[in-house]
């Protein structure tokens, strides 16, 4: 059905220049933070400077960015039962997402390459299957939904013009987080094709409690962060690089550095010159390695979680004190410091 | 936006800088401790490799670790040295299988600057105490084996790294802690933040006594794990929970005057240790001594909550904010 409305939006559409991200103030990241008891979503500039602070309903978790238009998606921590869709130009909220019934938000999303799609990272309450929510960005409505090939998905990234999962295998009680099968849990990579058939697929067998969790991409390969819920006691690589169709290749840390991390990886970010980053925000470290997986160096800052890539050869990180740090050869330097309590990760644009 | 953040940075700012007392009465003469005790070991084993004659000093260098082992930042991350004092749990045995190889092999691998370069799992107090403490005869190939040059690397090791710790506080890392939030401090960039790391040594310190201390010989009721009590062999076990409680009783005196929930709490458990006769908790496998161990696991526990109620209003801090959510 077509109202009057929707059409005359529809001409005013086509007759104007259609917003980009330089009505936004072109920022080059996205990152939600806390401040006092309200939380937002900030556009950051590559010097830190938040260009813009847009009010969320509760904490977020991740977000995305859409490729051309000033919006970005807001997820909720999981379990999630909305995700917010910005005009970041204009600076109000234009659609709010609500899965399915019977469905939770995971904390992520990404856009197709074009826009046109919306992919949202779900479970099925009840047993934590996984489902990818397709979304029509035009209007924000549903317009399907795939199976993610696993159970607890959680991030997925764009390759080329697939989409990569990671299911992190945690099946998870509907109402409080609470993980229910840490015997038996199987987390995979999974590799979809653009109408959603499983195109790769790789577990991790010597590794099953090593929940993978977070992903980056580069030149046709993934890297994936994951958090460990064997004996803590252990340490075990918490990176690992994959290159669909091939079997993952594991990254250890240097034995003397590796238990620094705590068995957790929060975030993960590839540089162009093939730097990887991962944040531990319960060790309050930061391990670099090179593009080959091989361990460079530790950096250290209390609750640091959030970090994408920065210019060419460094990154950007954010922690919950308030302060975005970037990387300097092999040592961590302030950008800005702020009172914002910045959230788990950072999205670029 | 500006304007809010203005506005809670006035709010942020720390009413007093209050723990250069830490550093001064705590942090420092902890150090200066453990490198006179460890120096002292190594001293020793340079006269005599014989267990009996050693073991007074390892046990001194062992309660001087633990009287500082909670702080794990600054110059004890540095090279892995926290783990090369003190490599445990090793609940796959690295450190044993790591150490036989350095026992049977090319001895140039015990010079100093090369053993420094070992396996962490292979060096520090518990390599030490395998070597003073053999859990079961020797095989008797090995028995040929002269343990000495081992013995003499570890403890020169440990002191060397026990040196390592106490100058770089000394030269340097104490004033680093001490200027945060000044100029050309990037490593703790405002000055709540050294307070905040102060107060998550204590936090982490009572985890690591709750969960891994305690909690890995405890087990679970079915199945109690007495195995993997730390530091069984030489049976110090619950003096190792003992003197960490004490010595994080001592840091919270010099973090603040006004936490009394917390020092009563420190000092119940304290007691109850004290009075526990069990030292290397055999009891987990007992049921009414198994008790005894888990009330003081609570207790353990107590203390951890009454930090987070207490200790963290008063010091002005709290947990971070992503290490305490995960995803």
């Amino acid at each position: 059905m077509t109202s009057r409305r929707a059409f005359l939006a529809g001409l005013a559409a086509f007759a104007m220049p259609r917003p980009t991200w330089a009505d936004a103030g072109s920022p080059a990241y996205l990152a939600a933070a806390k401040h006092g008891d309200a939380y937002f979503l900030h556009g950051l500039a590559e010097t830190g400077r938040s260009l813009f602070a847009l009010p969320l309903p509760s904490r977020g978790h991740a977000a995305a960015a859409h490729p051309t238009r000033p919006l970005a998606v807001a997820f909720a921590r999981r379990p999630g039962s909305f995700a917010v869709v910005i005009d970041c130009a204009k600076g109000i909220e234009t659609a709010r997402l609500t899965p399915p019934k019977g469905r939770q938000f995971n904390g992520h999303g990404v856009f197709s390459a074009d826009g046109s799609t919306l992919y949202t990272s779900e479970v099925v309450a009840e047993t934590s299957e996984g489902r990818i929510g397709l979304w029509k960005t035009t209007t924000f409505v549903r317009i399907g939904e795939w199976a993610s090939g696993g159970i607890g998905p959680h991030d997925i990234k764009r390759l080329n013009d697939t989409l990569i999962v990671a299911n992190g295998g945690i099946q998870t009680d509907p109402n409080d987080r609470t993980k229910l099968n840490l015997d038996s849990m199987r987390p995979n990579l999974t590799q979809l094709s653009p109408d959603g058939k499983i195109l790769a697929q790789s577990e991790l067998p010597a590794l099953s409690q090593n929940s993978i969790r977070h992903l980056a991409v580069l030149d046709g390969r993934v890297a994936f962060a994951m958090q460990w819920e064997g004996d803590p006691a252990e340490t075990v690589p918490l990176l690992g690089i994959w290159r669909p169709g091939a079997d993952p290749l594991l990254c250890p840390a240097l034995e003397q550095e590796a238990p620094r991390m705590k068995g957790y990886a929060g975030s993960i970010a590839w540089n162009d010159a093939g730097q990887i980053a991962i944040t531990s925000p319960k060790g309050g470290v930061a391990m670099v390695f090179d593009n080959q997986g091989a361990y460079q160096s530790t950096l250290v800052r209390s609750d640091i979680s959030g970090t994408a890539a920065l210019g060419s050869a460094s990154f950007i990180f954010s922690d919950g004190n308030g302060a975005l740090t970037t990387l300097v050869v092999d040592r961590l330097l302030p950008l800005a410091q702020t009172t914002a309590q910045w959230d788990n990760h950072i999205v670029s644009i | 936006m500006r304007a809010l953040i203005l506005a809670v940075l006035t709010l942020a700012t720390p009413a007093r800088a209050d723990f250069p007392e830490t550093v001064q009465g705590h942090i420092l003469p902890g150090y200066a401790a453990f490198e006179t005790a460890t120096k002292a070991l190594a001293d020793t084993a340079i006269q005599t490799c014989a267990p009996e004659d050693l073991i007074a000093a390892y046990h001194a260098a062992y309660d001087a670790w633990m009287a500082v082992q909670h702080l794990r930042f600054g110059p004890v991350e540095t090279d892995g040295r926290v783990l090369a004092i003190h490599y445990w749990p090793d609940p796959k045995a690295l450190g044993a299988k790591a150490q036989m190889a350095l026992l049977t092999g090319d001895p140039a691998k015990l010079a100093p600057q090369v053993f420094a370069e070992q396996s962490v799992a292979a060096r520090g107090l518990l390599s030490l105490e395998r070597l003073l403490f053999p859990a079961e005869p020797l095989p008797a190939d090995l028995l040929r084996v002269d343990p000495c040059p081992l013995i003499r690397a570890t403890t020169d090791d440990l002191a060397r790294n026990a040196s390592l710790v106490a100058g770089d506080w000394q030269n340097g890392f104490a004033q680093t802690l001490a200027t945060a939030g000044q100029a050309g401090n990037t490593t703790y960039l405002t000055s709540p933040e050294a307070r905040q790391v102060l107060f998550t040594q204590l936090a982490t310190g009572l985890e690591f006594l709750d969960d891994t201390r305690l909690g890995r010989p405890l087990g679970s009721f079915d199945t109690p794990h007495p195995e993997r009590a730390e530091a069984r062999a030489s049976g110090r076990s619950l003096r190792n929970v003992l003197i960490s409680l004490q010595a994080m009783r001592q840091m919270v005196e010099t973090l603040t005057p006004d936490a009394p929930e917390t020092i009563a709490a420190f000092d119940h458990a304290t007691l109850l240790a004290e009075t526990l006769n069990d030292p290397v908790f055999a009891g987990v496998t007992v049921p009414p001594n198994r008790l005894k161990i888990e009330i003081l696991q609570q207790a353990v526990q107590h203390i951890r909550e009454v930090i987070l109620s207490e200790l963290a209003p008063e010091m002005d801090v709290g947990i971070g904010f992503n290490a305490a959510d995960g995803d």
